[in-house]
């Protein structure tokens, strides 16, 4: 099944997690810090370490390694603490 | 909100047991898991276990969890699944978050069964991308069928750190070292041995100095250490490697304890802060319970065993003792007890007993 990253169309596999299928696709770097900016991935794949916090669906701050890859969802890189589709920025 | 006699924070070996255990004797269960299916981490253990044929041996983890969920599903407990708890409030009511829907949970008694954390270890540029917790890497590929990288540096000569390297070298990616700082390999010789036949080298006095790359990892540096861990000037050095992984221990997921107000206690043969316990797996507070890796970081085996007995006692203390849970628990303490004796249980074995120790010292609530 096809979803969208930054954009882009990809393949994963539904019901995998988005990580999963992120990696698949030869994507790394998963949000950029909040003060310095630093690129951030994949680490611990059991939802315990937040390091792959993405914007999924105007919704910031999904732990991608947990949540479902579904039909057609827009995930988006997360900078800093990102922010809701409203433009609020939300705190974690 | 909800309620139930005894709820079950976990899904996996402890939680599992903990719950089929309360469940059989006759208590009213709930179980709670932030995965879309039980079974903790027994599902990306594709190898099979040691030990003796009641725990499992000549299984492969992950049948070990089906094993575990079907009998489960015979029994009248209650599933959250896809389910965090993300607090403990006073008078044992627990917050739940299922998918954007908030749950609150009331239980008379609580046996958490959180498990575990990957550590890491501090060295520049360890937040790059590519630098994985070494279970995440056989999450990848043993659950998904993903490979992270091609080339990767094992960091760590443990169990985890053996079998995630043997495990990568069978899905096709090229695992250039494994480095452990310690003088000696610290995991099974099977699993060394498995390593050495494909002949990738197990550098032993070496640790990692740095990762580099600019958005990921592109290179590591790795150094030798003497006996006080010092990096040897000029022993640098360097690997091309696209996946640097972590198998540098775990700690306890402990956060809902300390919110509960348990008493903690640091013991690093447990791996860190545990709440107090005693034998019979209860806290400084009655009515909360544990097992497993939250309890002591251990292994799958002796995981099933605690669950069983903080399962029958989260029992006991709400209906009374019977020949059965007696039974169960006699059974599940001495086959700990024999688990222990090993080479490779004797570190969590003198944990407990520092914990032990620690209880003859203090105040703390003293059960049956």
């Amino acid at each position: 099944m096809k979803f969208f990253f930054e954009g882009k169309e990809l393949q994963g596999f539904e019901g995998e997690p988005i990580a999963a299928a992120l990696v698949a696709n030869g994507i790394k770097v998963f949000r950029y810090t909040e003060k310095l900016k630093r690129p951030r991935g994949f680490f611990c794949a059991v939802g315990k370490c937040s390091s792959c916090l993405m914007v999924v669906d105007g919704r910031p701050n999904v732990m991608v390694c947990m949540e479902p890859l579904r039909p057609n969802i827009k995930v988006s890189r997360q900078v800093g603490r990102g922010k809701t589709a409203q433009g609020r920025s939300q705190s974690i | 909100m909800l309620q139930t006699e005894i709820a079950v924070v976990g899904g996996g070996p402890a939680g599992l047991c903990a719950a089929i255990t309360a469940a059989k004797l006759g208590a009213e269960v709930t179980i709670i898991d932030d995965n879309p299916q039980l079974g903790g981490q027994l599902i990306k253990q594709t190898h099979k276990f040691f030990g003796s044929k009641s725990l499992y041996c000549g299984t492969r983890g992950i049948d070990i969890a089906q094993i575990l969920t079907k009998e489960l599903d015979k029994l009248p407990i209650k599933k959250l699944l896809n389910a965090s708890v993300i607090g403990y409030y006073e008078n044992n009511r627990l917050a739940i978050y299922q998918t954007d829907r908030l749950l609150k949970l009331k239980a008379q008694k609580i046996i958490f069964a959180t498990g575990a954390g990957e550590n890491t270890v501090a060295f520049p540029n360890n937040d790059l991308p590519g630098v994985y917790g070494a279970g995440a890497v056989q999450t990848l590929m043993n659950v998904y069928g993903v490979r992270p990288g091609k080339r990767a540096l094992m960091v760590g000569s443990g169990n985890i750190g053996l079998i995630v390297s043997y495990q990568m070298m069978q899905a096709g990616i090229d695992v250039v070292a494994v480095i452990e700082i310690l003088p000696k390999i610290s995991g099974y010789n099977v699993h060394a041995a498995k390593l050495a036949r494909l002949g990738i080298p197990i550098l032993t006095s070496h640790t990692i100095k740095e990762a580099i790359g600019k958005d990921w990892v592109t290179g590591a540096v790795i150094v030798q250490v003497d006996k006080k861990f010092k990096p040897i000037p000029k022993t640098e050095k360097r690997l091309k490697v696209d996946i640097i992984s972590l198998a540098v221990g775990l700690s306890p997921t402990s956060e809902l304890l300390w919110q509960a107000g348990c008493k903690m206690v640091y013991i690093p043969e447990l791996g860190g802060y545990v709440a107090y316990h005693n034998e019979d797996m209860v806290t400084s507070k009655p009515d909360i319970f544990v097992c497993g890796d939250l309890s002591g970081i251990e292994e799958a085996s002796t995981a099933m065993l605690e669950g069983e007995i903080a399962g029958a006692t989260a029992f006991e203390t709400l209906k009374g003792f019977t020949q059965d849970s007696k039974q169960i628990k006699e059974q599940a303490k001495a086959t700990l007890a024999m688990i222990r004796q090993g080479q490779f249980g004797e570190k969590a074995k003198l944990g407990k007993q520092k914990l032990l120790a620690y209880s003859a010292t203090s105040n703390l609530t003293k059960t049956q």
